[in-house]
């Protein structure tokens, strides 16, 4: 290839980098444009969302915590008072709930056959 | 192209053959479907469900009495394999869903499969009775034993026929070896050992020895804090015993050769595709996890499912894939909402056709996706009763994406998220699949065959 023809072609190319970059920040991604969403409607979420903690999270299901103690101090505040009506909705058993036999879920075996096996 | 087909260089045309399960709207979370799984054969198929319970359907033999159940799965056995647990010193509830079910090559007249939950393995031995002795000496034929003084002749028990019962009993139970939630299992190609594998630790077992298992991978960090990546799935090799992969949440997958050490931390090959370091966002991590490994058949490629894709590897080259589909790339523009409904960390598998020329993995809407290799063609097809008439044939779907909707397309917005196939199998040999829409299970047939 001759020199001229060299040139030529690498002011080809540097023109059309820069032609992509300027179409490059004036179209957001959508994957960037979704992280903006995100950031706007929880502004407190951490940078690296693949780290620890949703990894951790990960790791514990199935973690169940209760207190004896805690338990049977409710038990006994409520022992005057009407239990409250179960709610319709099963709400999950967090720290802040004390759990009591009638919130647990049943955690006995289904009894009835697959209805696929019909 | 209307009911276009893939696999293979012909048109393969998909009819539906059968749907297991209940019609109703209010699903049981014990029905949901968690695994499916054709064994070596394909004569049988076995799903596992939320409730812990197996069904395995076995293939109708051909025969010119009945034309019309040509190559129909009945129900063979069924048997409740795992049951909920609470681990009391830990405080840990463990569900007795059953995560992943493998068949192990048939040796003899009984079949024998492996399934899991996410603590404990089981070996399952199935098999058949359809002889039953009669004419005993110390016992009546209701049982009752008899009265010995009163026996005065001896005689020999006859094996009579009787209706075929199939039983199904655990012959091994592996426990204790997980601290984390098992997500695969994977039978070795030496038919004597298998691994399974949990967030951070990966166990080598021999078929025989329930009291002990080797660990081979152990990616725990010493301070927790650290954790930055966990295992999402493992596999073996299936024609080399000594090598196995396990892919990553950060997208990655890791070839081991047992041979090289009794660990294997140190990876022997190391599969990652580069990034574009200004592309990434909030999401790519998680997007990038992948969620399944298979190997091909041939063994020499390897195929992963993340998010949005589907990868296929050449076992030889590490720095990317050698293929990659997109299955459902119009979820880019939703990744917002999908990581609020938690969707965004949905499961989803993938699988080979027999002869490895095409791939299929599910997606929303009940909707799966199909790739032939060679063609390059792809398919979405639906699971759905709307379709369930005998034979009759699927009707290729689209996802609109832009503003103008054709008539049968269906808008993003319009997409049952709930409505997820995450399980699928292709029968080892021909073209039948398995694809577990929710509580119900379809078996789909191409029209040649």
């Amino acid at each position: 290839m001759s020199n001229e023809t060299e040139i030529a072609n690498q002011a080809m190319e540097e023109a059309t980098t820069e032609e992509q970059q300027e179409m490059q920040d004036k179209v957001v991604s959508p994957e960037k444009a979704e992280e903006a969403k995100l950031k706007a409607r929880y502004p407190h979420l951490g940078t690296k969302p693949g780290g620890s903690d949703l990894l951790r999270k990960r790791l514990q299901k199935g973690q169940k915590y209760f207190d004896s103690g805690d338990y049977n101090m409710a038990k006994a505040k409520m022992k005057n008072k009407q239990l409250p009506s179960a709610t319709a909705e099963k709400t999950e058993i967090t720290g802040d709930h004390i759990p009591t036999p009638q919130d647990l879920p049943q955690r006995k075996p289904s009894l009835v056959a697959s209805k696929l096996a019909v | 192209f209307a009911g276009g087909g893939v696999g293979g260089g012909n048109d393969f045309q998909w009819c539906f053959s059968q749907v297991k399960g209940a019609i109703d709207e209010d699903v049981a979370e014990a029905d949901i479907i968690s695994t499916v799984e054709f064994n070596y054969s394909g004569e049988l198929l076995a799903t596992g469900d939320k409730g812990g319970r197996v069904v395995i359907f076995q293939r109708e033999q051909e025969s010119k009495n009945r034309p019309l159940s040509r190559g129909e799965y009945n129900v063979y056995s069924t048997f409740q394999s795992h049951e909920p647990e609470f681990d009391y010193l830990k405080s840990l509830e463990i569900e007795e869903k059953i995560n992943k079910i493998r068949w192990l090559p048939q040796q003899n007249a009984a079949h024998f499969l492996l399934s899991t939950n996410d603590k404990t393995i089981k070996l399952w031995k199935i098999s058949e009775r359809d002889k039953r002795a009669e004419g005993y000496n110390l016992k009546d034929e209701d049982g009752r034993l008899r009265d010995p003084f009163r026996i005065t002749t001896l005689r020999v028990p006859v094996l009579m026929p009787m209706d075929l019962m199939v039983e199904a009993s655990p012959r091994r139970i592996f426990a204790n070896a997980h601290t984390y939630h098992i997500n695969s299992i994977s039978v070795n190609s030496d038919h004597e050992t298998y691994l399974s594998a949990d967030d951070l630790r990966i166990n080598l077992w021999h078929l025989e020895i329930t009291d002990r298992s080797f660990n081979i991978v152990d990616i725990k960090p010493a301070n927790m804090e650290e954790l930055t990546e966990v295992i999402t799935a493992a596999e073996c090799h299936p024609h080399q015993c000594n090598v196995f992969v396990y892919s990553s949440s950060k997208g990655t997958i890791r070839l081991c050769d047992m041979r090289a050490a009794a660990l294997c931390d140190r990876h022997s090959k190391f599969f990652e595709e580069p990034e574009d370091p200004s592309s990434r966002s909030f999401f790519s991590e998680i997007i990038s996890s992948i969620s399944d490994v298979k190997f091909s058949h041939s063994g020499r490629y390897m195929m992963t499912r993340d998010y949005l894709s589907v990868k296929v590897w050449d076992l030889n080259m590490e720095n990317r894939p050698v293929e990659t589909y997109q299955v459902h790339e119009y979820l880019r523009s939703k990744l917002c909402s999908l990581y609020e409904n938690d969707c965004i960390f949905d499961k989803f598998e993938c699988c080979w056709n027999g002869s490895d020329s095409a791939i299929m993995t599910g997606s929303y809407n009940n909707f799966f996706r199909m790739f032939d290799r060679n063609t390059r063609r792809d398919i979405t097809l639906e699971a759905s009763r709307e379709n369930s008439k005998p034979r009759a044939m699927l009707k290729p779907r689209k996802v609109c994406t832009g503003g103008k909707r054709k008539k049968d397309e269906i808008s993003v917005d319009s997409l049952d998220f709930n409505k997820k196939i995450l399980h699928t199998a292709w029968h080892p040999k021909e073209n039948v699949i398995a694809v577990a829409a929710t509580n119900n299970l379809y078996i789909f047939q191409d029209k040649i065959n």
